[in-house]
């Protein structure tokens, strides 16, 4: 039977787990990212699922000791981290309040992410997505290049108020 | 406590490993299911991982030497985001090996995946030769990222069908990484082909020089065979029309034919027989870590 106790615990630990920021894009937390997958307690034992954004997303271990550092401090001491590789990330699990906060900091969001049937299709031209400069709101801006400081960002230039800006690649 | 008059001091701290062999990276598949499914061998199934393993360790590590070297900043940043993408996938799967088979791994204190990138020789590696080779120049680059990724992107597709859990989720997300890839590859192969004089024929003699390494991309090896007769991986033979249809398209966007180069004859990569250019380079990438093993800075 789970107790009243136990369930404060795992709020509180969720509670913590939710609060810590990506190394990456810090606007963001892990959970507005959808880098966070779950929190349980058993016991005294915090388990929290993680999910990489790419497969070779540098950060996820810079995110383990911050999940880590987050929940000692909220009194978990003995916490692990557990990857969960499926089913794999999307853009589409970045929450709105994250899409926000991407906006806010000078980063366009995300459109959806690409659905299919069938193979994969060839994209010769460039992609086709409605993409927002964040400092101007015009919808006139030409990619630069499709792969930007980060696996999942695109570099785009506006053309209506000439700033730079990136955007995250829908996946 | 800071030592302030240290800069490297910090470096050290027991709390926060900065990179080294052994240090500071957590297990790619820490907390993954390491089922296996009953119907494959062990042994077909790692040496299977180290082949998907291999393809993008050893491309991710070719790709790494144009940062710098690209046309444009641009490029240099695209080129070295494809190669993080295949080292993380390679990561993956070399960790997978070593779970389903632990004698794949040297003898070695460091963690499965380090072991299998640092201290295996050349003759243990499973790629194919098209992804080892030396770019002549940047149509090379191109080619042989846009052959290497049309090809992988429908045998990843495949296999996220896989019955290995683990296979079946590092593919589901390799497919949206390498079809950026494809893409990028191709759109430069239309550029150039479409390009100047000069751009055209450095594609056209970049086709040459590397189509005879693509037969061995879809000739499948018995280990491939048994494994996907298994359940858990793809026949790379299954793949040969898909991707050549792909490549048709490509090529017809840039005004060039198809390559008529003959094969080099059946592939050896998969069973260790490779060029020299894998020996220098894995000779250049395992150099320190042969020479300080479980080295920390």
């Amino acid at each position: 039977m789970v107790t009243a106790t136990a369930e404060a615990a795992e709020a509180a630990a969720r509670a913590a787990a939710e609060r810590v920021t990506d190394p990456e894009l810090p606007m963001l937390t892990l959970a507005d990212l959808g880098v966070l997958r779950g929190v349980s307690v058993d016991g005294d034992t915090v388990e929290v699922a993680i999910t990489p954004t790419y497969s070779g997303c540098p950060a996820m271990t810079e995110m383990s000791r911050a999940l880590a550092a987050a929940l000692a401090e909220a009194g978990f001491a003995d916490v692990r981290v557990r990857v969960e590789l499926s089913p794999a990330w999307s853009t589409d699990w970045i929450s709105p309040r994250g899409r926000r906060a991407l906006a806010e900091h000078g980063i366009s969001p995300p459109g959806p992410a690409p659905r299919r049937s069938g193979p994969v299709p060839l994209t010769l031209g460039p992609p086709r997505r409605t993409v927002h400069c964040p400092q101007c709101g015009s919808d006139r801006a030409e990619l630069v290049s499709e792969f930007g400081a980060t696996a999942c960002r695109a570099l785009y230039r506006c053309t209506a108020c000439t700033e730079p800006f990136e955007h995250v690649k829908e996946l | 406590m800071t030592d302030h008059d240290n800069a490297y001091a910090g470096l050290l701290g027991d709390a926060d490993p900065h990179w080294a062999f052994g240090t500071g990276f957590t297990d790619p598949l820490a907390g993954v299911d390491p089922a296996i499914p009953s119907e494959v061998d062990r042994a077909d199934l790692a040496a299977y991982c180290l082949m998907l393993g291999d393809d993008a360790l050893v491309l991710a590590q070719r790709l790494s030497h144009w940062c710098s070297r690209a046309p444009d900043l641009e490029e240099d940043i695209a080129l070295a985001n494809v190669a993080l993408d295949l080292l993380g996938q390679a990561r993956l799967l070399l960790a997978r090996a070593a779970v389903v088979d632990p004698s794949v791994l040297p003898p070695s204190a460091q963690p499965p995946e380090d072991a299998l990138a640092y201290l295996r020789p050349p003759e243990r590696f499973r790629n194919v030769l098209l992804v080892e080779g030396v770019d002549v120049d940047f149509a090379d680059a191109v080619v042989r990222l846009l052959l290497f990724s049309v090809h992988r992107l429908a045998v990843l597709d495949r296999l996220t069908g896989s019955s290995d859990a683990v296979l079946a989720a590092v593919a589901a997300k390799g497919v949206k990484e390498v079809a950026y890839h494809r893409d990028h590859a191709a759109r430069w192969v239309v550029t150039l082909g479409r390009g100047t004089d000069e751009s055209r024929r450095r594609l056209l003699a970049a086709l040459d020089r590397l189509w005879p390494l693509v037969p061995e991309l879809t000739a499948a090896h018995p280990v491939e065979r048994r494994v996907a007769a298994a359940g858990a991986g793809v026949d790379p033979s299954t793949v040969e029309g898909a991707a050549g249809a792909v490549l048709a398209e490509v090529f017809a966007a840039a005004g060039v034919d198809r390559p008529t180069a003959a094969a080099l004859g059946a592939g050896d990569g998969r069973d260790g027989r490779h060029t020299s250019a894998l020996a220098e380079m894995l000779a250049e990438m395992q150099e320190v870590a042969r020479a300080h093993p479980e080295g920390t800075w």
